[in-house]
């Protein structure tokens, strides 16, 4: 089990991108620190802007998006905990919510009453502590070493937020097919986390 | 809260990556808010939203886009992000649900749709093509058939009960698919009270359940 996640046990000038990113987060939330938040911004933005299109966003949506997206980033940045999860997971669920509020026309409110829980709850996860920037590697790699097929499934999930009888149909597959690779992938991601306990 | 049945992996990846309606939606968290285990798992599949995100490519931003996003920030200044506000599980509704239903079970305002049986139908934001809505079922009553073919959630809110894949308590979220035929029967002294989401009707089950629809009302 690692030890709980400190700033200062990391200091290292050569550090990884992902451990680079939670630096960045604890510069932001300590200090206000712009030049901080933009290299965040430099990275994420690009990406967030794709997902959008991906999404079917038009090009000034996914520009919008990628603003609004950026700017809960700056505000909630203080309930980043790194102990919880790496910071593009954590990004990734901001911008999540926004597709669902923006692009989707619907409501992300449940998905932040279970993040306010978890604030309010606070308990002390004893089984998952693990540095953000480890989980960022090891999915990483549960990814690049998925089959294509279970890959392309977590792909167009994720990336064109279609549901499992959209994909069933884009790539004619039956439904059960589509599910059981959905449950393949994510084993596979849950085998190479569980690793690190 | 230590649960028997948990969410289904292939719905849990759907809950994180945003693409389950409304009604589903609902029924997912208010499981999640319930269950320590699926709160974990999701945590665990938005790890693969993150890596998929690493993975998306970039689009060029604008030029100025950083500088516009501090202005737009400078612009609406102080508002900090609030601190939670919502209480874990207040009463014995769950927090996510208790925004469509209020927080007390007991001022759920229910309509007789068959003996033993009452029915509420939740708003739903969005034009949802599911339906959401709660069950109240008297003591060893059947619990209605609802799937229609169709995926259906079903979570326990209050009460009990039992069908071939075992006992369902508070908390407990049956995640059946459309090749699922079951019979639940509510246990003991006590009504049981669920939550439900069902998908769009896709096929008719058989002669009976259409015979048996306009009956229920469900
Ligand atoms: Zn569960």
């Amino acid at each position: 089990m690692q030890a709980a996640w400190r700033v200062d046990e990391i200091e290292d000038n050569s550090v990884p991108e992902t451990d680079a990113h939670v630096l960045l987060m604890s510069d932001i939330a300590g200090n206000q620190d712009r030049e901080a938040f933009k290299a965040l911004f430099l990275h994420f933005g690009p990406r967030i802007k794709s997902l959008m299109l991906k999404s079917g966003a038009r090009p000034e949506q996914a520009e919008d998006i990628v603003q609004i997206v950026m700017m809960t980033v700056w505000r909630k940045v203080h309930l980043y905990a790194p102990d919880r999860g790496s910071v593009s997971a954590w990004i990734f669920t901001i911008a999540r919510n926004a597709r669902i509020d923006r692009l989707r026309r619907g409501s992300s409110q449940a998905y932040t009453d279970i993040d306010d829980l978890e604030i309010v709850s606070d308990e002390p996860d004893g089984e998952d502590r693990m540095f953000a920037s480890q989980r960022t590697q090891k999915v990483a790699k549960a990814l690049s070493e998925l089959p294509e097929d279970q890959r392309q499934i977590i792909q167009l999930a994720f990336m064109e937020d279609i549901s499992q009888s959209e994909i069933a149909a884009k790539l004619a597959l039956p439904l059960g097919t589509v599910k059981s690779r959905m449950r393949l992938a994510y084993a596979k991601l849950k085998n190479k986390l569980e690793d690190l306990k | 809260m230590s649960l028997d049945h948990h969410l289904d992996d292939a719905t849990l990846l759907q809950y994180a990556c945003g693409n389950l309606d409304e009604a589903f939606t609902v029924v997912v968290a208010t499981h999640v808010a319930m269950c320590d285990t699926c709160r974990h798992a999701v945590r665990q599949a938005e790890e693969l939203g993150g890596g998929v995100l690493e993975d998306v490519g970039t689009a060029e931003l604008e030029v100025g886009s950083f500088e516009h996003l501090m202005l737009r920030i400078a612009d609406q200044p102080a508002e900090i992000a609030p601190a939670a506000t919502v209480p874990h599980v207040s009463g014995d509704v769950p927090a996510p649900l208790v925004r469509h239903l209020g927080p007390d079970l007991d001022a759920v305002r229910w309509r007789s749709i068959a003996p033993g049986v009452r029915k509420h139908v939740i708003k739903q934001n969005s034009a949802s093509k599911s339906s959401l809505y709660m069950l109240h079922i008297a003591p060893g009553m059947a619990v209605p058939e609802h799937g229609h073919g169709g995926s259906e959630l079903t979570l326990i809110l209050s009460g009990s009960y039992t069908d071939v894949f075992g006992t369902f308590r508070r908390g407990d979220i049956a995640d059946l698919d459309e090749h699922v035929e079951h019979q639940p029967i509510v246990d003991g002294d006590l009504p049981c009270i669920c939550l439900v989401a069902t998908e769009a009707p896709t096929r008719f089950k058989g002669f009976f359940s259409r015979l048996l629809q306009p009956l229920t009302g469900i």
